[in-house]
């Protein structure tokens, strides 16, 4: 049984121009000890497709209308608050984007790393600090003793990133969703933290569910990957299978359309032309299609179904099989 | 043949960190410390550098935003570095700026045809029915609709608020143009349509750009020649193919081995930098890349590496490629 299974999860907003379907239909499963990459663009859904699965839509305007979320077999979706709030920072951690914005600036390192412990565990606050100190070493922060002591503006924002990933990690959460914990750093810094989460993930034995925008992160990093595509899955599949084989348009022209090292200076990229369509004004059938190069008269009649391509690899589009 | 279009000598740009009651500036942030560049017309040259490197202020003083402290920059020969007020206005003419966040760069209270009309107002050319064309061209030059001259910039996407920034940038012919991580904050499918754009520019209208960026796929892939930027100082400069097949300088190696490759058959031996950028404030005695170098030797502790031209056109400032 898999440790996470999201199935045909539907999560909408309310707007002034009524409810948007921000995630729509979306399924997958996470096993123990497995990293699932979720990669897309800005507004695709992947960010909050992770907010769903901790509960932290906001509220009230964000709201779960379908589907259900199984995690070691309890429906996270109804689960009273009470026990989801035992639940996160515990079994699921969560590393966010932005880590100056994640921590409290007016509270030490120190503080803010017990506070979790002291929540989920029934330790004393010394042994707290203890395991705090050595938690910082472990996400490799030079002298984490004196660290504790500091404020987040002290730290630069690799160190910061650090602090977050100790926080995430305090109770040994079984799953860890890192939500592009990467992007607001630089390449060598990025290196540094992914490295540090692969490594504890090995360790520690957890499942990491990635979100990314950053097709190279994900293809160092995951064992699985879902590709979404304005709030539905475009594929699912293996890394192997989406990078080498992929299936939908979509991927195969986010592939295609990154600059590599090894392209020839001052060459033509591939494009995807046009843009993402908005939420309130979805086109029935594909939500691709105007962007397609593929596009047929069918796209624009139903809605794609998921359709398998290999073993545990899956497409949304009507044609993949002619392309 | 002609000389280059620009030509940077030894440029610094200290900024006060000024402290105290009297508010004296007793330490300088060596934001640029000793550049040397130069841009043939028509030419590219990337600059490639993690944040705090200075490469931003560079751009910002060939712009002549700000005022260097000393060095020289010669813009067609002419030395525009200690030019003040009006006698400036015919060089801005021909050095115009993209900025990252075209949002943050675009005025949100004026339509675009507002934008675009205020180079023509602010260098006097041309009446309101000339302008009115000239927004017209612009406009379809960069590929947007005509109807977007009445829109305001919140009712663009983010790439096509970039176009806006790049129109902007082109009104007025232009020489050389200041990208300043033109595609960042853009996603990968959009990204690719900017670059393509500013490559298409180029030739019709024969820009050179310096294209600022902390992303060396990016860069390499623009670029005829790139520099890379550590700590206010150039660590090396070669031919876009060259820096990435043969990188001489251990910085530029790293950076190269820290991207994240997306192709999941590669996955990663790679070198990872240890700790983080120094502060240009109190950089590093003798070569400011020695704390994080690999390779680091005795005398890169107490001596600094000067620029050297190791074959044609390659330079690098390590020791090691000295011999």
């Amino acid at each position: 049984m898999p440790l996470l299974e999201v199935d045909s999860l539907v999560t909408e907003f309310a707007t002034d121009e009524g409810p948007v379907r921000a995630v729509d239909g979306v399924s997958f499963t996470v096993d123990r000890g497995e990293t699932l990459g979720i990669v897309g663009e800005s507004g695709c859904g992947k960010s909050v497709t992770a907010h769903s699965i901790m509960r932290l839509l906001p509220q009230p305007m964000g709201q779960i209308t379908g589907g259900s979320i199984r995690f070691k077999d309890r429906d996270l979706v109804s689960l009273p608050l009470e026990e989801m709030q035992a639940l996160r920072g515990n079994d699921i951690g969560m590393v966010f984007q932005e880590p100056m914005t994640a921590l409290n600036p007016v509270h030490t390192i120190g503080k803010q790393l017990t506070e979790v412990m002291l929540l989920h565990r029934d330790i004393s606050a010394d042994q707290a600090i203890r395991d705090g100190v050595e938690m910082l070493a472990r996400v490799g922060i030079p002298s984490p003793d004196v660290r504790m002591g500091e404020y987040p503006h002290q730290l630069s924002g690799g160190m910061r990133q650090r602090v977050v990933i100790a926080i995430a990690l305090a109770c040994q959460p079984s799953l860890l969703i890192a939500d592009e914990p990467t992007t607001a750093l630089d390449v060598t810094i990025q290196a540094q933290i992914l490295e540090l989460i692969l490594e504890l993930q090995k360790d520690m034995g957890m499942a990491v569910i990635l979100i990314t925008h950053d097709l190279g992160v994900i293809a160092e990093t995951s064992d699985n990957v879902a590709v979404m595509y304005a709030g539905r899955l475009a594929e699912t599949g293996t890394v192997f299978d989406v990078f080498d084989r992929p299936a939908h348009p979509y991927t195969r022209g986010l592939l295609a359309s990154i600059p590599r090292l090894e392209t020839e200076p001052k060459s033509r990229l591939s494009v995807i032309e046009g843009m993402v369509p908005g939420l309130v004004d979805l086109p029935t059938g594909c939500r691709f299609q105007n962007r397609c190069p593929h596009v047929r008269d069918i796209c624009g009649q139903r809605a794609p179904g998921i359709e398998p391509v290999a073993d545990n690899h899956f497409v949304s589009c009507v044609r993949w099989n002619e392309l | 043949m002609s000389g280059p279009l620009l030509e940077v000598r030894d440029l610094q740009m200290h900024f006060p960190v000024k402290e105290g009651i009297l508010l004296r500036a007793r330490q300088f942030n060596r934001a640029v410390d000793g550049v040397s560049l130069t841009i043939q017309p028509g030419e590219t040259l990337g600059l490639v550098g993690e944040s705090g490197c200075g490469k931003s202020t560079l751009g910002r003083c060939i712009t002549r935003l700000y005022a260097p402290t000393s060095g020289s920059i010669l813009f067609d020969g002419d030395d525009i570095t200690r030019l003040r007020g009006r006698a400036l206005l015919p060089y801005r003419q021909h050095i115009q700026m993209i900025f990252q966040d075209p949002m943050e760069s675009l005025n949100a209270r004026h339509t675009v045809a507002e934008i675009l009309e205020e180079p023509f107002i602010i260098h006097r050319m041309g009446d309101k029915v000339y302008r009115a064309k000239r927004v017209r061209e612009l406009l379809d030059i960069v590929g947007l609709p005509a109807r977007s001259a009445s829109r305001y910039p919140f009712e663009f996407s983010g790439g096509q608020r970039q176009r806006i920034g790049i129109a902007r940038a082109i009104a007025l012919n232009p020489r050389l143009i200041i990208c300043d991580e033109p595609v960042s904050a853009l996603d990968v499918s959009i990204q690719s349509q900017i670059l393509n754009l500013l490559n298409d520019l180029q030739r019709e209208f024969g820009l050179s750009y310096l294209f600022i960026a902390h992303d060396l796929a990016v860069v390499k892939h623009i670029s005829d020649r790139v520099a890379i930027m550590y700590l206010g100082n150039i660590t090396e400069y070669a031919d876009s193919d060259v820096i990435y097949r043969q990188p001489l300088h251990p910085y530029t190696e790293s950076l190269i081995s820290a991207i994240p490759v997306p192709d999941p058959h590669q996955k990663a031996n790679r070198q990872v930098l240890t700790g983080d950028v120094p502060s240009p404030i109190d950089p590093p005695s003798g070569c400011h890349f020695h704390p994080r170098c690999p390779k680091v030797m005795e005398r890169c502790r107490s001596s600094s590496p000067q620029l050297v031209e190791v074959e044609k056109g390659h330079k690098s400032a390590c020791f090691l490629s000295e011999t």
